[in-house]
């Protein structure tokens, strides 16, 4: 029978530890990259994802840029013959959007324990497929679908706080304020909701036949994503709240 | 999902796998290539309308009939915003780049081939989208490659800002989300696919060029992006960002407080960028034949490098300069005008540089040195005049007059065409195989060039005599009529420049079945393409990684073998 025994403790993978990923760049380090190991395709998804999320970034700054001018602006009344302010306060459900803030960091959190497990399956795989070595009966919880269940649930709250804005008698086109916060709100959804296909793509990986570290890969740039969808969310929390 | 690292075991072999939805970054810079080409001629033939009516303005012109003031005001935007996004974006970048980037570090693909193919295919539909604005009710949009409002965001606002304008913004939002995918790409296959010893200072100025112009497409294009949405906003569901109070036809509108200056400040600064987009990498590929044909070193490699980096930096803090007449703060203008002249400084490195590399060399007058030249006279011409428009007072005379259009059409249209035009020449052989034909190849560059200079120089005097821009007839206006005759050489100028552009149509397509067949380095250059067969297989280096151990333009070399070292050759041989 065979034995195994690890060099790095099995139980430390997975919990934060990573498995080892060669240094960025091909030509500097005097090493090619161009090899199909899992490490340089999880540092070279990781690259692309920061691209992607500088790019979002500067749709958001670019409409907090436009946010504030607007503000600012006065604008002329034709009725009274004079510069006024228009931006008036928008009444929002603000304590339902503090409980899908809960939520999507709840989702946050749950994406986070995907990534690890994710990680350790991935970590794992090579010594699982040694003969004779078995690791126990491991059963993985689901915190993807969670995490899936938990991001549906934050959309169907923006959903909701929407629907109680329109009761409040706040429309997209109402005033400039209320155009901001639908704007904001609606163009932040629609980016968790690529999230969420992307989550649903990691979910379905083994369904589609996907290797493990495809698999992980997948989950690994997805929660990333995820996270930097509660900062961006907390973010635009914070703009409306305090910068109204 | 497919990666570089699995591309050569998975060669396509049907058509459609092969030809249409490629994965191969080969592939698919041809496609964007030919995209642009097809692009170049309806936005050149656009253009031959314009001129034609403004000598003639009564005419009846063939598919158009007679053409009205809105009909040409709809000519001049679908002209420069198809030039500008469909051509000049498109060619240098999503083409030549799309090709050469994974070869010249020694990568067998780009990062993510999929996401590559997504991005032409996206660019694709952005461009039929836009085409489509001519055939719809009211026909395409007359607000100008800008867009600005109000005239753009109020739907009622003229012919073709209905669902013509609902298209054209539509068209520059897909535009905008393919161009990101592909910087995404361009970036990460820089930064993480280079071979073995490809340092950033090995790299070639092409890959500088393309790496730069990724960073500023993926800065730019998300704020594009979202002002577009914003315009898409009050146009259909009646906000107010940039619309203010409006009385139209004696009707009060319903948007109210907005600021057409807002779209201004989101849309130039993606704009002026974009004129970087369009131009650095002309400015590698002119480095990089200027070496190539010099037959010496390119003079001043860092320096070269650094002057891309800073022109971009200051890319972003200039887009002010375009908004002189505005009523902006005298302040703010003299910051956005001490900035604008700052870029004059790495551009006149460049320049600099490019003569160095020349002076003192064995140079090759071949077509890709011919069309190098000319695009770094064309780079000076038109970027002289930049200081002058970079000064508020002078601004504020010649603003909306020829002379910007002269100024812009020379630094970013027929320079960057320029750039296109030399990287055809230079990358043909590898491309496809065969040489184009040199002596057609000179007729067209000596007639392009002269016939560029017919047209663009003499609009600089139309403009500081206050001919404006934008308007539709001016021989009936007294005070101009003594600019009709320099306006009618400009459009015969046009006219036999546009026609000549048939000449390298057909040497291209006639070199491509017809032309000689070409060897694996024609040009003895020492870039890893051309280290590789020609045209180069599916993985680009037949299954080996290439390892650097020399810069990229080695030439002139004392004491090794030939007259240059090729990025591959031995360790053994010393360089620099």
């Amino acid at each position: 029978m065979a034995t195994y025994t690890p060099t790095t403790p099995i139980d430390h993978i997975g919990h934060g530890q990573e498995p080892p990923i060669p240094p960025a760049g091909g030509g500097d380090e005097g090493h090619g990259s161009n090899g199909p190991d899992y490490g340089a395709r999880l540092r070279r998804a990781r690259l692309g994802l920061i691209c992607g999320i500088a790019t979002v970034c500067m749709v958001f700054i670019s409409l907090t840029s436009a946010y504030v001018v607007r503000q600012g602006l006065p604008t002329f009344d034709d009725t009274s013959n004079s510069y006024v302010h228009d931006w008036g306060e928008v009444k929002m459900p603000w304590g339902l959007l503090l409980i899908n803030t809960a939520v999507l960091l709840l989702s946050s959190i749950t994406m986070e324990f995907a990534r690890r497990s994710a990680a350790r399956q991935a970590a794992l795989a090579p010594v699982q497929s040694i003969p004779g070595v078995s690791l126990g009966n491991e059963r993985s919880f689901p915190w993807l679908g969670i995490t899936v269940v938990l991001g549906i649930g934050f959309l169907v709250g923006q959903w909701l706080a929407w629907g109680e804005m329109h009761a409040r008698g706040f429309f997209i086109n109402t005033n400039p304020s209320s155009s901001f916060a639908f704007l904001l709100t609606i163009t932040h959804a629609i980016h968790l909701g690529g999230g969420m296909l992307a989550l649903l793509w990691a979910a379905t990986a083994s369904l589609r036949r996907q290797t493990l570290e495809a698999r992980r890969i997948a989950v690994d740039i997805t929660a990333w994503y995820w996270h930097f969808m509660l900062v961006l969310w907390v973010y635009i929390f914070a703009l409306l709240g305090f910068a109204r | 999902m497919a990666t570089p690292a699995t591309i050569h075991s998975h060669a396509p072999q049907g058509f459609i796998r092969k030809y249409i939805f490629s994965l191969d970054h080969k592939v698919i810079g041809i496609q964007y290539f030919f995209l642009a080409l097809t692009a170049v001629f309806v936005g050149m033939f656009l253009s031959l309308l314009m001129r034609i009516h403004m000598i003639w303005p009564n005419a009846a012109l063939p598919l158009v009939g007679e053409i009205k003031p809105e009909t040409y005001l709809t000519l001049l935007t679908m002209h420069g915003t198809i030039m500008v996004f469909f051509v000049l974006t498109t060619a240098p970048q999503g083409g030549f780049g799309n090709y050469f980037l994974p070869i010249q570090i020694g990568a067998p693909d780009m990062a993510f081939p999929v996401l590559n193919m997504l991005s032409f295919w996206t660019t694709f539909v952005g461009f039929v989208v836009i085409i489509a604005a001519f055939f719809v009710t009211g026909g395409a949009p007359l607000h100008g490659w800008t867009g600005y409002p109000p005239l753009s965001a109020v739907q009622a606002s003229g012919p073709g800002e209905g669902l013509g304008a609902d298209l054209w913004i539509t068209s520059i939002a897909i535009f905008c989300l393919a161009s990101l995918m592909g910087a995404l790409n361009f970036i990460t296959t820089t930064l993480d696919l280079r071979a073995k010893g490809m340092t950033l200072m090995r790299m070639p100025l092409t890959v500088w060029s393309w790496f730069i112009t990724a960073i500023l497409g993926l800065l730019a294009f998300g704020v594009l992006l979202s002002a577009g949405i914003l315009l898409l906003l009050d146009r259909n569901i009646g906000t107010s960002f940039y619309v203010p109070l409006i009385v139209m036809n004696g009707q009060v509108m319903q948007h109210k407080g907005g600021s057409p200056l807002l779209w201004q400040h989101l849309f130039w600064f993606f704009g002026h960028p974009e004129v970087y987009i369009a131009i650095l990498p002309g400015m590698g590929v002119a480095s990089q034949i200027l070496s190539t044909f010099s037959r010496k070193p390119i003079f001043g490699y860092k320096a070269m490098v650094y002057a891309m980096l800073s022109i971009g930096f200051f890319g972003f803090m200039v887009w002010g300069h375009h908004m002189f007449m505005s009523g902006m703060s005298p302040y703010s203008a003299f910051a956005f005008s001490i900035l604008t002249m700052c870029i004059g400084v790495p551009s006149a490195i460049k320049t600099f540089n490019w003569l160095g590399t020349m002076w003192k060399g064995h140079i090759r007058f071949q077509s890709p040195m011919l069309y190098a030249i000319g695009f770094v006279s064309l780079f000076v011409s038109g970027g002289l005049s930049g200081p002058f428009l970079a000064q508020p007072v002078l601004d504020i005379q010649l603003h909306d007059t020829y002379f910007v259009v002269g100024h812009f059409h020379l630094i970013m249209g027929v320079a960057a065409i320029f750039g296109i035009f030399a990287a055809t020449q230079y990358w043909f052989p590898k491309m496809f195989g065969r040489m184009m034909n040199e002596t057609w190849a000179r007729i067209h560059f000596f007639i392009t060039l002269a016939g560029t200079y017919a047209i663009f120089m003499p609009m600089h005097y139309l403009g500081m005599a206050g001919q404006t821009r934008r308007y539709s007839q001016f021989t009936e206006v007294a005070y101009q009529s003594k600019l009709i005759p320099l306006q009618t050489f400009m459009t015969y100028a046009a006219i036999i420049t546009i026609a000549a552009q048939f000449i390298f149509l057909v040497n291209l397509f006639w070199s491509m079945f017809k032309g000689p067949k070409a060897s694996d380095n024609p040009w003895e250059a020492t870039t890893l393409e051309w280290t590789t067969t020609t045209p180069p297989p599916h993985d680009n280096f037949g299954g080996r990684t290439p390892v650097v151990h020399h810069g990229p333009y080695e030439y002139g070399v004392p004491g090794a073998p030939k007259d240059y070292v090729m990025q591959n050759d031995p360790a053994t041989i010393a360089t620099h």
